[in-house]
């Protein structure tokens, strides 16, 4: 890597000769404080995880691992159980990326307007991102309690049938229920990054659209779509990877319950790895994880490219 | 920034019009802050309320009185002080120690050549596809190796190296946003490298270095999944960890405690996020936009 750092340097030397651009040649020592822990501790680790995919590796000390090949990933492919789970990771990326981007962009467009409240507005659109997953777990289990709860009471109030849903203990509202709270937790930063390019959008491009006849519809489509479309897409992406792989939130608030409705596969490689020891499948599970990542990361980059050649 | 937030795309329109037009943003507006704040409001009147008042049905949002009991019971009995402590010094150590590691780097990434810094770049993104329950069979291992599984001290090197990528990411951002000319001009007037780093470049970085050190504060304080993994004496357990076992057992029961102890645990998260409110979007998006 060092080595193409300082060819780099020595190829800008020969271009443009001048003691000012000479300075940084040296550059790239400063990066090896924080690239040697980050090679030893993340490279290192990473190509030992999928090595690990290819062993019969299992927890505890001095245990004999062996080379098994595919025979994890065989193991896996006939697994119902991890594709059930998978199936509701994917279920669960996606719901909780389009949801959350949905709600923080009708915020953001709110943020952007000179409304009363929006000062509270703004401190409030924050919180969700501040407070600690586990705690965000147990504030909505505070909220959907069946007996005690203001939600519950809240739909008793209004007569509206099914008020008494035990929302996070029922079969068929558990994951619903679970993708709702995950786009509450998304939100923020969905909402402070489009609200950002909302604001870089220039005041006289608007007033010149007006001036010209484009009604707020046409606004909309022709100034401010083309505006967010960049962090967008980024964000879409970012999501869907933080989503597919996340934890915490799932974990605290159903542990995968009930029935097994809400076992995202991040919960079922942790159970096989740290309940059970098997190190070498669970790992096989990752693997599988990231490959759908890229997978899907891979579909959607298509699609949005295919989207701008259009234009 | 946020200043550029008061001049408006909002456009004159006729009075008449515009009230029509409000009726519907405002009813949005109310499900927002309801949506937004309502949760939370919800938790800090649940930790002001009896055991008493708990057991009935449809407690209002408004807490019969104030009862600090349930701050008591949390802290004096279930050990929060010990684990809260735990979770301070491993975020002060972790936000310390990448700020260390991160800032020449972020300087070499921001200003080396386009083929180094293509390369960097490249790595941090790919080292957020990869899924933390795969990452964290390797580092389990490798951390028990070392003798370090279930101490404190293994889970702030398994956060250095989860918030380097991001850090990096962020401060490059920063550097970036530093007008090359003054370094030149240090160069033209026989400073090296280390002076202009040090004596040009690092002053000018304090603002960003500061938000990327609370940044990193705050998700390891937050942190919970390789917490969950690699502590498991209750004397070592971080915040999230003891409120997770709390709620999995007698907070079930114990609601009272339970959201005082949860409403405490988000108090520094919230703090933080105060302080940096307008810095976040900037730091967030300082990365992508000038890279």
């Amino acid at each position: 890597m060092s080595s193409v750092g300082t060819k780099e340097v020595k190829l800008r030397k020969a271009k443009k000769s001048g003691k000012a651009k000479m300075y940084n040649r040296g550059a790239w020592i400063y990066a090896l404080p924080a690239f040697i822990p980050l090679v030893l501790l993340s490279v290192v680790p990473l190509s030992q995880a999928v090595w690990t995919a290819f062993t019969d590796s299992v927890a505890g000390f001095d245990v004999k691992v062996s080379f098994i090949g595919f025979e994890n990933f065989r193991r896996l492919a006939g697994d119902t159980l991890f594709w059930q789970s998978f199936k509701i990771g994917i279920i669960w990326a996606l719901s909780v990326t389009f949801l959350a981007l949905f709600l923080g962009f009708g915020l953001a467009l709110l943020l952007n307007q000179k409304l009363r409240f929006l000062g509270l507005m703004r401190v409030l659109s924050l919180v969700p991102w501040a407070m600690p997953p586990v705690i965000v777990a147990i504030m909505w289990n505070l909220l959907l309690r069946p007996q005690s709860g203001p939600i519950e009471g809240f739909l008793t109030f209004l007569h509206i049938p099914g008020a008494q849903t035990d929302w996070l203990g029922d079969f068929s509202t558990a994951l619903p229920t679970v993708i709702l709270i995950g786009a509450w937790v998304g939100m923020p930063v969905i909402t402070v990054s489009i609200l950002a390019a909302l604001q870089g959008i220039p005041t006289e491009i608007v007033e010149a659209a007006v001036i010209d006849g484009a009604n707020a519809l046409k606004r909309f489509r022709y100034i401010t779509l083309p505006a967010i479309r960049a962090i967008t897409s980024a964000l879409i992406a970012l999501n869907i990877i933080w989503n597919f792989s996340s934890f915490g939130l799932v974990y605290v608030l159903t542990a995968g319950g009930p029935g097994g409705k809400t076992f995202v596969p991040a919960l079922f490689a942790y159970n096989e790895a740290f309940k059970y020891g098997n190190f070498g499948y669970a790992a096989s599970m990752g693997v599988v994880m990231a490959l759908a990542i890229v997978g899907m990361l891979s579909i959607y980059l298509k699609a949005s490219k295919r989207e701008d050649t259009q234009r | 920034m946020s200043d550029s937030a008061k001049t408006l795309v909002s456009v004159p329109i006729e009075k008449k019009k515009r009230k029509y037009y409000l009726i519907p943003t405002y009813i949005a507006v109310v499900f927002y802050i309801l949506f937004l704040g309502f949760p939370f409001l919800w938790m800090l009147s649940t930790s002001f309320k009896s055991p008493y008042e708990l057991l009935q049905l449809h407690h209002s949002i408004i807490p019969d009185g104030f009862y600090w009991q349930n701050y008591v019971d949390i802290i004096e009995k279930r050990g929060l002080i010990n684990s809260a402590k735990n979770s301070f010094i491993i975020a002060l150590f972790t936000a310390a120690l990448t700020t260390v590691f991160t800032v020449p780097a972020a300087y070499a990434i921001a200003r080396l050549r386009k083929v180094f810094s293509g390369i960097a770049t490249g790595w941090i993104l790919l080292s957020q596809v990869f899924p933390v329950s795969l990452i964290i069979i390797p580092l389990f291992m490798a951390v028990r190796r070392i003798g370090l599984l279930d101490t404190i001290w293994g889970l702030i090197l398994v956060y250095l190296v989860a918030s380097l990528p991001f850090a990096l990411w962020m401060l490059k951002g920063y550097v970036a946003s530093i007008p090359v000319d003054l370094e030149e001009a240090g160069a033209m007037d026989g400073a090296s490298s280390f002076q202009i780093l040090v004596r040009i470049v690092f002053p000018l970085l304090v603002p960003g270095i500061v938000a990327t050190a609370l940044f990193t504060f705050l998700n390891s304080w937050n942190e919970f999944f390789f917490a969950l993994v690699l502590i498991q004496s209750p004397e070592n357990e971080t915040l999230p960890l003891t409120l997770a076992r709390f709620m999995g057992s007698e907070g079930q029961v114990l609601l009272g405690p339970l959201a005082a102890g949860a409403f405490l645990a988000t108090i520094p998260s919230l703090v933080i996020f105060g302080v940096m409110q307008r810095k976040l979007a900037s730091g967030l998006l300082a990365g992508a936009v000038k890279g």
